[in-house]
């Protein structure tokens, strides 16, 4: 196991190396002096571009500029966003605990749901409910992430009006987060609200979280309830399952069981995989609801062509991704001793 | 061996059988066509089809359009003894893929005669719909074509050689897929400014990668084969061996692969636009309709709903164009796989 484990992790730097690879070499399309940008915080600086590019050696050959790149990289250094107006690494910082937060908040459900309505799915093959969540499903999947988010915010905030449809926090208590006696121990607003006591702020933050969580929810859930729907059709077909039957085991612990915890073996694989869809739909989903996450910031940089801004958030996003990758191998192993020993 | 053949001896002929016997026999076609969910999606597809290949007749020109046309009214495109008639079908000029203009006034105004779905920022949503369905279909076969093109030479040279060529180019695909939804797409578009030929650049530089996978995959798997060691024995070269039997033999995998894609690639380019890193503002794409209805979420106070169309019209097309790649090729890869026959 523990063998398995460290293999795993040994790959994980070198899928982050080539990345960096790629990105840096993204940037010798562009000239010395749009590189040399990323780094222009003022005008005395814009002035000085020719100092900025010798510096970072930005007309150098591309593995000295990719040594430098990286060198600079590893200290926290990864240019300057226009769109934030501060440094790359600063805004990732700030905003990566919102992101987080609206993911968690989303994940579960999804999971929860998704694997709930699967099994009811398989249970009640082509009867009605089977046939309405197959069909709910093909159309929840089918709408994008950006038509769902508008959808739900004429509905939800311009018609009916029960809840915000901006930001993350209501103004009035914007100022309870700025108040010197407030300690940001996660960055999370809902649990720094709570850990203060503040149980207000906290309700005020997850009203907040209701449209872009659904968002994400609906979207994505439809897919766990297919996969898991089909999982659970080939183990109840399997001879283990008959067999426990035929022991006169009752339907449901047959079912939950026997059946289900085999079916969700691959459902750890696949939820990586819709976490990975998840975070692409992150960007459209906090861009709509003016979530001041680290999509909507994306969004933003992706608008003003703040170069290092969108490298930042495309390698955060990948590095995200290859980890996610890594822990759903480990986690998958753990759970399926076939992988382990096979 | 015609000089062995002795005259009277009866000569074997092999009956070609036609294209439409085969398809007629074809099991997994007629499996497609059993399923009812798999037709509607056909369906749909072929509304949005139609819609697109007659859009100079559903929504006529106007403006700049009718000019570039050389006609003087809208009306006169329906004369199809006329060479406008054939241009604005098949090679309408720019300027017809200009949503046309109703006002200079950012405020919707409701369905009516003049725009049969109202207006959104001034631009008639109905003109911006039809026309719509041309871009989506166009953008989506040329980007599809192209991946498809690169994934099977890519796949076939990776799968074929094996070896150090293998291995660096499945690390390329692995960076490619580390990169979620269009996250890799939109940061090209922004570092290379957006225009179409970057759109179909951005699309292609990420879209090859999933066909060379499955490509790859196959010619894995086929070229031990037997039937492939009997064709190489008769001494069929590298190039032969790989596409006229390997490569065949992988076109149901690709097949459900273009279908769904032929769906998701218009998606991504409407979701581009609706950031604002699609095509310029007022040409005819379906997620700059959505990105204009932004602003009007919430209608005057008292009539919450009074801008639904504005929203309404461009949604419920994206949304039914995606169902309908949807349920065809989800239909598809279920007649395909043959676990289910």
């Amino acid at each position: 196991m523990l063998t398995f484990i460290v293999k795993r992790l040994i790959q994980l730097p070198l899928v982050m190396l080539a990345l960096t690879v790629l990105i840096v070499g993204l940037l010798q399309f562009l000239t010395p002096e749009e590189r040399a940008a990323a780094y222009i915080t003022s005008d005395a600086q814009a002035r000085n571009i020719d100092k900025i590019i010798r510096d970072r050696g930005l007309d150098q050959p591309f593995p000295v500029q990719y040594g430098k790149w990286l060198g600079a990289a590893v200290k926290g250094d990864l240019g300057y966003s226009k769109a934030s107006n501060e440094p790359v690494i600063d805004t990732i910082r700030e905003r990566l605990p919102a992101t987080a937060e609206l993911a968690i908040v989303a994940a579960i459900p999804i999971i929860l749901v998704g694997v709930w309505l699967g099994t009811l799915s398989a249970l009640r093959k082509d009867r009605f409910v089977d046939q309405f969540l197959r069909v709910f499903s093909v159309i929840s999947y089918s709408i994008p992430t950006f038509v769902m988010g508008i959808v739900l915010l004429v509905v939800f905030y311009g018609f009916l009006g029960w809840f915000p449809g901006n930001g993350n926090l209501s103004v009035i208590n914007q100022f309870a987060l700025t108040d010197p006696s407030f300690h940001r121990y996660t960055g999370m607003i809902t649990v720094d609200a709570l850990l203060n006591g503040k149980f207000d702020v906290a309700l005020d933050a997850l009203h907040h979280l209701v449209l872009p969580a659904l968002t994400l929810i609906i979207t994505s859930s439809a897919l766990i309830l297919k996969v898991m729907r089909g999982q659970m059709l080939e183990v109840l077909q399997s001879d283990y399952v008959r067999t426990a039957r035929a022991k006169g085991l009752s339907e449901r612990t047959v079912n939950l069981k026997h059946a289900r915890r085999n079916a969700l073996l691959p459902i750890v694989t696949f939820g990586g995989f819709v976490f990975i869809s998840m975070l692409g739909g992150v960007l459209f989903t906090e861009t709509i609801f003016g979530y001041p996450g680290i999509g909507e910031w994306g969004g933003t940089a992706a608008l003003r062509f703040d170069v290092p801004g969108v490298i930042g958030f495309a390698l955060l996003n990948a590095v995200i991704v290859v980890i996610v990758n890594t822990l759903t191998d480990i986690l998958y192993g753990v759970v399926d001793p076939r992988v382990r020993f096979g | 061996m015609s000089a062995v053949n002795p005259n009277n001896a009866p000569t074997l002929t092999v009956k070609r059988r036609s294209l439409r016997e085969r398809l007629r026999e074809s099991r997994p076609l007629r499996k497609l066509l059993r399923n009812r969910l798999a037709v509607f999606g056909l369906f749909i597809i072929a509304v949005f089809v139609l819609m697109a290949a007659f859009a100079p007749l559903i929504a006529t020109p106007k403006d700049n359009c009718l000019r570039d046309l050389g006609m003087t009214s809208s009306g006169q495109v329906y004369n199809p003894l006329q060479p406008y008639f054939w241009k604005a079908i098949f090679v309408p000029p720019d300027s017809c893929y200009t949503i046309t203009r109703i006002s200079f006034s950012p405020v919707p105004t409701p369905p009516s005669d003049q725009a049969w779905f109202g207006t959104s920022q001034g631009y008639d949503i109905f003109y911006g719909i039809v026309w719509g369905a041309r871009t989506m279909l166009k953008m989506g076969l040329i980007i599809v074509a192209i991946n498809l093109l690169i994934g099977i030479i890519v796949g076939v040279i990776s799968g074929y050689y094996r070896g150090w060529v293998d291995n660096v180019i499945q690390r390329v695909i692995d960076i490619i897929f580390a990169f979620p939804g269009l996250i890799l797409t939109v940061v090209l578009v922004a570092i290379f400014r957006p225009s179409p030929t970057t759109i179909i650049l951005a699309f292609v530089a990420t879209g090859w990668a999933g066909y060379a996978r499955i490509i790859r995959g196959d010619v894995l798997r086929t070229r031990e084969m037997e039937y492939v060691d009997a064709a190489r024995s008769l001494g069929a070269r590298d190039a032969r061996l790989m596409f006229r039997h390997v490569v065949p033999n992988s076109m149901t995998a690709l097949l459900t692969q273009v279908v769904l894609d032929l769906g998701t690639v218009p998606l991504g380019i409407a979701a581009l636009s609706f950031l604002g890193l699609g095509f310029p503002v007022g040409y005819t794409d379906w997620g700059q309709l959505i990105n204009f209805a932004r602003a009007w979420i919430q209608g005057p106070s008292g009539q919450p709903l009074a801008y639904w169309y504005v929203t309404f019209f461009p949604a419920i097309c994206i949304v039914l164009f995606s169902l309908g790649w949807n349920l065809v090729g989800d239909a598809a890869r279920d007649a395909f796989d043959p676990r289910t026959r």
